[in-house]
């Protein structure tokens, strides 16, 4: 037994930690969230160059080994940092469904462009209907000769507006809920028919909401075999589940250390509040709290890395979303309530760290949703 | 035992009720259900219909223009308020500073600024807590020098809510650095267009100021405007401290909030083709609330009780504040995740009046989690509970 991190990892961290020492503090963040894009172009060209846009891929696409474990020690530091490039949307999500479902000369091409940096992608699956259920799409597609026909609306589509092109999930066929019928297609965002409503979301990250009117693509921009693809769609987004909870446990991670360390210099009744009894054990509670969500999203990632059943495996991504969600609620409130009013400001960056955390809750199922999931399978 | 309203009782309510109905203007109604923000005008404009009616102060004696109402009638009207979503008074002026300019200030003081504050014509706002005096208050430093016929304040204010709005400001200031903290306060009333006044609006998490920092440079004073004495200002501000821990258990507010919940929870789609209200773990989730709401109730009554025969209101406003705060906190919880994705934009504009935009989701979602960021804050103001409960250890426990 073994939870130390190979070379290669620590080298990972160490060079995301040395770029967020060096240029992304609460102020260039801040500037990048206000700017038109929402995100820092000269960064995502870093990241590229730096090869953290490859972690998610095997080496057989062009990445390097693409184990889960990889991504969480990755995104880790993204979360200590609320880093808002947009990693989890394209890279993860909409990368991970083209590594698993396209092939041949397509996949390597589009592949090559996203770990160069030469490709934003969203991928539109929530509808406003749908809540967390994946299989739940009323979005249609309809086959016509060698044209697909698209029509339907999404939510919550992280990076659509900056991207180049957008996965849709749609139904071929079956009833609204079944799992057999759906496919994803890849759609340019400027195609004729696709609207994007923009949005900045309350954590800084761009989002949209997305509107297909009679889009007319090829059949050929299918992603693999016509209504397959929901077994895929599920496992990308558990994956990306760990993904965003070990950004979860970074930010928590943030918000002790800056909640300790503001407890040992904000002084009220002629002492520094750390010095409290009652807050020192709230603080160790928030430690706790850290460990456990730690400790269950190695967990998870292990699995996704095992040879675990592929039902041994949700349950470890539905069980690390649920304790962390319940760690992200505990942490988050603490770490506001002992710095007080100063930590209901928007100028402090503990403020945005709740908000970040507040919203990677509610990513791909809230902790009610995945404590029902685990106990359903 | 029981806790029956008496038959005056009942057709007191029945009168507040049919008032209510019939002159909360239907428009502020939708608002507040729209989770939209009144206006300073429409706030003003509402305590006017109350003070028209005589309603205006419930809190305050007869010889002020106050109701003159039991305990029981303030909460039955305070409950029916409540439940309509009708805003309360702004507290700063009607029942922050008037109780104190009442018991303390002079009787030129009480003529020259209780009228307006009845009548609404004057927004007051609050000088309390500074950078470094939060929960302990006792360390302010904003100073006030005497200079001949006027007092020359320095220093700056903070969490000063409303203070955009403000003409006046109740402040406490240290007019001795000699003596044991406590004992170097003074309480003064400051008009906002005094030059060297300035604010500085804090944006807080939900993108709204409804927070300034307050600084006052070489701010000259008139000695009239000292409430009481010199250096006795400790001793009444905690006087006030009290009454702003009254009123505080959020009680009917609770039960809107659980009402507009279910409501919107039965119009949302779980993802497998029920509604919300019939998901296992929401309806236990909004039933646990409704449990601790109904015991909040009762916490409330029989300290309503007791504060009827006569007994002053004592470490229970502590219990109704933690309490009404923190269920307060876990509805604004529920709602977020009610709505799911539906709340992540983050749209300030949207609680502005003449916001065009759609709504995102049932129930306009996306005010759910600004709410919810936002009304953090209501463990940490008022004393914050780490406070109220030093108060219970302290006054109940004998710790």
């Amino acid at each position: 037994m073994d939870f130390s991190y190979s070379e290669v990892q620590l080298m990972l961290q160490d060079s995301v930690q040395k770029f967020v020492q060096k240029s992304y503090d609460h102020d260039t963040r801040s500037k990048i969230v206000e700017s038109e894009d929402g995100f820092s172009k000269e960064n995502w060209q870093l990241f590229a160059e730096l090869g953290w846009l490859a972690v998610p891929f095997t080496e057989e696409d062009g990445g390097l080994g693409g184990s889960a474990v990889d991504l969480i020690v990755m995104m880790e530091e993204f979360g200590k940092a609320n880093l808002v490039e947009p990693f989890t949307a394209t890279a993860v999500l909409s990368g991970g469904l083209i590594a698993k479902l396209a092939d041949g000369e397509r996949k390597s091409q589009l592949l090559e462009q996203l770990v160069t940096g030469n490709l934003q992608l969203a991928c539109a699956y929530a509808e406003p209907g749908s809540r967390f259920n994946l299989s739940k799409v009323t979005t249609s597609a309809k086959t016509d000769g060698d044209e697909v026909i698209i029509n339907g609306s999404k939510i919550a589509v992280l990076n659509a507006s900056n991207a180049d092109q957008i996965l849709v999930v749609a139904r071929e066929s079956g009833a609204e809920t079944d799992e057999e019928g759906i496919s994803i297609f890849m759609v340019a965002a400027n195609a004729d028919g696709v609207s994007i409503s923009a949005f900045t979301n309350f954590d800084g990250k761009k989002s949209s909401e997305v509107n297909f009117a009679n889009v007319k693509v090829s059949a050929s921009n299918r992603l693999g075999a016509a209504g397959q693809a929901h077994a895929a769609l599920q496992k990308i987004v558990d994956r990306a589940t760990v993904g965003v909870s070990a950004e979860a446990v970074g930010a928590l991670e943030s918000l002790l250390q800056k909640t300790v360390e503001y407890s040992k210099t904000r002084k009220q009744f002629g002492t520094v509040i750390g010095t409290f009894q009652a807050l020192q054990h709230r603080m160790a509670d928030m430690f706790i709290e850290c460990q456990l969500a730690r400790s269950i999203v190695v967990m998870a990632a292990m699995q996704l890395d095992s040879s675990a059943s592929e039902l041994e495996q949700t349950k470890s991504v539905s069980a690390a979303k649920s304790r962390v969600g319940k760690a992200i609620r505990h942490v988050s409130q603490e770490a506001i309530q002992i710095h007080g009013g100063i930590g209901m400001t928007d100028e402090l960056d503990v403020g945005h760290l709740f908000k970040r955390v507040t919203a990677i809750d509610i990513m791909f199922g809230n902790a009610d949703y995945h404590t029902e999931r685990f106990a359903a399978l | 035992m029981d806790a029956d309203f008496t038959a005056e009782d009942l057709s007191f309510q029945e009168d507040v009720r049919t008032f209510l109905e019939n002159e909360f203007p239907e428009e502020y109604r939708s608002k507040i259900d729209a989770n939209k923000r009144l206006s300073k005008e429409e706030i003003v404009n509402w305590q006017k219909i109350l003070f028209a009616k005589g309603w205006a102060a419930p809190s305050w004696p007869e010889k002020y223009g106050g109701t003159g109402w039991s305990q029981i009638q303030k909460h039955i009207f305070a409950t029916e308020m409540g439940l309509i979503g009708a805003p309360e008074p702004v507290p700063f002026g009607m029942k922050m500073v008037a109780p104190i300019i009442m018991a303390y200030g002079s009787d030129e003081q009480k003529a020259r600024f209780l009228p307006d504050i009845l009548e609404s014509n004057v927004w007051w706002c609050q000088g309390y807590s500074e950078p470094n005096a939060g929960s302990d208050l006792a360390s302010l430093k904003t100073s006030a020098v005497r200079d001949g016929d006027h007092f020359i304040v320095n220093g700056a204010k903070t969490w000063n809510t409303y203070g955009q709005y403000a003409d006046w400001i109740f402040c406490l200031v240290r007019t001795d650095n000699t003596v044991k903290k406590q004992e170097g306060i003074s309480f003064l009333l400051i008009d906002m267009n005094t030059p060297g006044v300035t604010l500085r609006p804090i944006y807080l998490l939900d993108g709204h100021a409804e927070v300034n920092e307050v600084f006052f440079d070489d701010v000259k004073v008139p000695v009239e405007n000292l409430i009481g004495e010199e250096n006795k200002g400790w001793t009444y501000a905690k006087v006030l401290l009290t009454h702003e821990r009254t009123n505080i258990s959020g009680v009917p507010r609770g039960k809107r909030r659980l009402r507009a919940l279910k409501r919107i929870a039965a119009e949302t789609d779980d993802g497998f083709g029920n509604n919300m209200l019939e998901n296992h773990t929401f309806r236990n989730r909004v039933a646990d609330i409704e449990i601790e709401l109904k015991a909040l109730e009762y916490a409330e009554l029989r300290t309503l009780a007791s504060i009827s025969t006569g007994k002053a209101p004592g470490p229970e406003s502590s219990i109704l504040k933690i309490v009404g705060t923190e269920l307060a906190q876990r509805i604004d919880e529920i709602f977020v995740d009610l709505a799911g994705y539906l709340c992540l934009p983050f749209v300030p504009e949207q609680f502005e009046d003449g916001f065009q935009g759609d709504p995102v989701g049932p129930g306009n979602s996306a005010a759910y989690a600004l709410t919810y960021f936002n009304n953090r804050k209501a463990s940490i103001y008022g004393g914050s509970n780490e406070i109220q409960r030093n108060i219970i250890c302290k006054a109940v426990l004998g710790l």
